[in-house]
Order: structure tokens, then sequence, then C-alpha cells
């Protein structure tokens, strides 16, 4: 599998020979160790250009976060990564194979959990679609269930329905129907955006801590360049209209991170500042 | 309370109805006063007259609906799912749906003849119509993030029908069937005065032909309960046996 995606790197590397030392750069210096790849990604929806040449690498148990104003195509290349949207030119791979369909392996958290959730299935029922989805059996299931459930803060609400749940409950629904996968990687959309804050920094919490202790990779999009950075350990900047890759910004701060401690560290300030600086330079 | 302000004026009238031709004295075979009409269906009740007839226009509606609704559940379902299918059938839908199903009496009169299988035929075909378009829209307008959540998690397409679009669908569909209970009763009934010796529309017939307006009008009224009655039990069925699922259609 490896050996073809080389190949098929060396082939475009010829046909786009004028930028081939910029394809061997990034082919070659992330193809052995990404789990995620971008490779020359362009796309349209009908006229439009949404994406212009993405290349994106992404490690193993990486958190990599998106920022940008709408329209910069974040959205689309999560859906990509899902295998639920196929790009245009270019490809991206998973371990080493370019994604053609949605993978077990591959998570997706939807940003309007209203919309996710199945309304007529409760809280447990919801978590069991995913299972019934991977063909664990029956017997099987309910201790997972139960499991997951906890894992989220959910143990008392398995019976209650989305529409009896609040926000954020419905969130970390959505979240356990996601670990209910046993996902390697782990895409969500803006998935905190509609949330109040409170709620919102006690789950960004609460998937750093899951998401360390399983080692999941993460790629994260959100308007909010603090949460970006507090959960990152990239943050990439998208520009819009096409949407491309503008920079990406490594994020030094030390893990576990703390709302508080975090949020004050002079490395956080400064990253807020010049990628803040950087964003809305790219939107004037 | 507003039950009872709402049976205000039906009683008012009933009354005025009853005072009215005992004043008058009239003897009509066209009108009958409320208090005949109420023993006539007593009478009709217990001879097992309104049972009987009852049970056999039921039969048929039921089946009608069952057989046109259940064809059209099918229909629709494939419709949604599968783009060319709904092309094939776009213009053979738009061909047929408007044929008024009472014109098609004298054609299922020539094929069956008398009796259940001219009338159910007719239902069947009746009741295809509403669930069969309630049902298209409303998986053409199942939320895209559903579709989006199905095919992330790899269902297999039976699973996706039966676990994501039909009970999205569902609350849909239950409108279409109760529409469609409606309209069957409507054929089943216009058959049965027309021209099937069957049912309470050839009862209501029968007591109009031999002048026996007692008798007639508490038929009508009978018919009035049975289609409440329908639409009272599919209403009854969708928040009993479906739970959330068709709760999701009373929102």
């Amino acid at each position: 599998m490896r050996g073809e995606a080389i190949c098929r790197d060396h082939v475009s590397a010829r046909l786009l020979a004028p930028f081939a030392p910029l394809v061997l750069m990034t082919g070659a210096a992330v193809a052995a160790e990404a789990l995620i790849e971008f490779r020359q990604v362009s796309h349209r929806f009908g006229a439009r250009p949404v994406l212009s040449d993405i290349n994106l690498a992404v490690r193993p148990s990486e958190f990599v976060c998106m920022v940008g104003p709408s329209g910069c195509g974040k959205t689309t290349m999560l859906r990509m990564v899902a295998g639920l949207l196929r790009p245009e030119h270019g490809s991206v791979f998973y371990s080493g194979a370019p994604v053609t369909e949605p993978a077990h392996a591959v998570a997706f958290m939807f940003q309007d959990y209203s919309k996710a959730l199945l309304p007529w299935r409760n809280a447990a029922g919801n978590v069991a679609l995913a299972l019934e989805a991977s063909g664990v059996p029956r017997a099987a299931r309910q201790p997972r269930i139960a499991t997951l459930l906890e894992k989220v803060g959910l143990g008392g609400h398995a019976e209650q329905f989305p529409i009896q749940l609040s926000g954020g409950m419905q969130q970390r629904l959505q979240i356990a129907r996601c670990l209910a996968q046993e996902p390697a990687v782990l895409l969500m959309d803006e998935p905190f955006g509609a949330l109040d804050a409170m709620t919102r920094q006690s789950l960004q919490d609460e998937l750093l801590r899951i998401i360390q202790a399983s080692r999941t990779t993460a790629l994260f999009v959100t308007h909010d360049l603090e949460e970006a950075i507090y959960l990152g350990d990239r943050v990439v900047a998208l520009h819009p209209n096409p949407g491309r890759i503008a920079q990406i910004f490594e994020v030094t701060l030390p893990r576990p991170r703390n709302q508080l401690e975090t949020r004050e560290d002079p490395e956080f300030i400064r990253l807020r500042h010049e990628i803040f600086h950087f964003i809305s330079a790219g939107a004037a | 309370m507003k039950t009872l302000k709402g049976a205000l004026f039906p009683v008012a009238v009933l009354l005025l109805w009853e005072i009215g031709m005992r004043a008058s004295g009239i003897q009509s075979d066209s009108l009958a006063p409320p208090s005949q009409i109420a023993v006539a269906f007593y009478e009709a009740l217990f001879d097992g007259t309104v049972l009987d007839r009852t049970a056999q226009t039921l039969f048929v509606v039921i089946c009608g609906l069952g057989i046109g609704g259940g064809l059209a559940l099918v229909f629709s379902v494939l419709m949604g799912l599968v783009p060319a299918f709904a092309r094939l059938m776009q213009f053979s839908i738009e061909v047929l749906r408007p044929v008024p199903p009472v014109a098609l009496i004298p054609v299922a009169m020539l094929i069956f003849g008398f009796g259940f299988p001219m009338e159910i035929t007719l239902c069947a075909f009746a009741c295809f119509w509403p669930v069969a378009i309630y049902g298209h829209a409303a998986i053409a307008n199942i939320e895209p993030q559903l579709l989006d959540v199905s095919r992330v998690l790899r269902l297999s397409p039976v699973a996706r029908v039966f676990k994501i679009v039909l009970p999205a669908a569902l609350p849909r569909y239950f409108v279409g069937f109760r529409l469609s209970a409606a309209v069957s009763l409507i054929i089943a009934v216009t058959v049965e005065i027309t021209i099937n010796p069957l049912g309470v529309g050839f009862e209501l017939m029968k007591a109009s032909q031999s002048l026996h307006p007692d008798r007639m009008f508490a038929m009508l009224l009978w018919i009035g309960v049975i289609g409440g009655g329908l639409n009272w039990a599919l209403l009854f069925a969708q928040r009993r046996l479906f739970g959330r699922a068709g709760l999701a259609a009373a929102r």
C-alpha cells in the first residue's frame, strides 16, 4: 500500500515538475509517519473553488485544530477525511491508502447535535446504533453502552431521549457514540460552537482527557482561536476564497492543560495574538 | 368546557328539528325527527344490520388501506432511495394520479363483478396516492446529517432503511395513512351507494329508496362515527405503537 502511494507520488512529481522540490519535500518528509495526509487537494462546489492545493499531514495521536473564517473549506476537509466527499483533484490518504469511503476507524462528530442524534432513540439506543453498525453482538452491547455513557458523564441518563437532554449533554452523547466505534481518528466539526462558555470548557477538558487516554488522533474544526490553541498540538490557519492553508502554528504548551493556567500562560497569549493578527490580515 | 361549548350548536339544532317537526305535525318521506332516528338506529343496532354492514365496510376500508398503503410504502422508499426508479416512474404517476378513483368503478365492475374484490381494488387505488406522495416527500426531506451519520457508521442499505429512513419519515407516513383512511371510507361508501350491494353505503341507499328517512339518517350519522373512529384509531396507534418516532409528528 505504502509503496503504491510513493509510486503515485513520483508520477505526480513528474507531472508537476516545476513544483517538484515542494512535492518531494512535503511528500517524503511526512509519508513515513503521517496517519492522515492531504496531497495537493483542490475542490470546487459548482464553479466556486472551495479548496486550493491543500497539503497537510497529521501524525498518529496528534491533535490538529483548523481555524479560519466561514468559507475557508474547514468542514469540506473533514468530510474528505471521513470519506463523505471525494476531492476533485489530489487525494486524501489514511494510513497510506487513499480514502474512498467511510471507515469504522474514523468517527465524525457533527456540529449540530440536534440533527445528528436519532430523536426516536434514547441515549442508550443512540450509542447502540454505532455498535449495531460495527456488528457487536446484542449481548455484548449493554455493558459497553453503560461504560461509554459513564465515560462521558451520562451514566444516569441512558433512558432519556435527546430532546430531554441539554445541548451539552446531547454533545456528550455524540462523543459517546463516536467512542463506541473505537476510532483511531476523531473528526470534529465545530462540536462546541453552539454551547455556552461554561459547558464548552468542561467539554473541552473531558475531550482532552478521553483522547489522551485512548491516544486517538484528532482533527478539530473551530471558529474559536482560543479553543484551537487550548486543545491542539498544532493550529492550522486557513484563508478563505478559495480555502488554503495559510500557516501552521506549533503549540508547545504543556499537557495536561488547565483552563486557568494554560490560558494565562505567556505562550498562549503570544500565540493568540499571532494567530489573531494573522487571520484578520488574511480576511482583510 | 370546550366540548360543552362545541356541543351547544348541534344540540340546539336537534332540539329545534324535533320541536319543529312535532309542532307542525308534518308526515314526511324525506325527513324524520331526531327521536325517530335514534329509535331506528337502536333497532338496526340490535337486529344486527348495523354491525354486519359496518363489518363489511370496515373490511373493505382496511384491506384497501393495507394493500394500497403498503404498496405505496415500498414504492415511495424505492422512489426516495433509487433516483433512477423515481425518474422511471415520474411519467406514469403524473398520468395515473389525476384519475378519479370513482371513474374506475365501471372498469372494476367489468373485471371483478359485484363483491369485495371490486370495492377493495378501488379503495387500494385511492389509498395509494396519499401514502406514496407524503412518503416520497418525507424521504426527500430527511435531515441530510442523519444520512451522513448512517454513512459514517457504515450502515448497510437495509439497516439504513429500517434504522434511519423509515423512522425519520414515519410521522409523515402517518399523515399519509390517515388521509388514505378517510379516502378509503369515501370510496367504499361511494361504491356501495352506486353499485355494490354491501356495507353501510348500501344500507343507507336501501333506506332512502324504501322511504325510511329515520333509518337513512341513522346510517348517515353512523358513517360519520366510523370515519371519526378510523382517524382516532390511527392517531392512537401512532402514539402508542411507535413511541418517540410517532410523537415527533405531534410537534
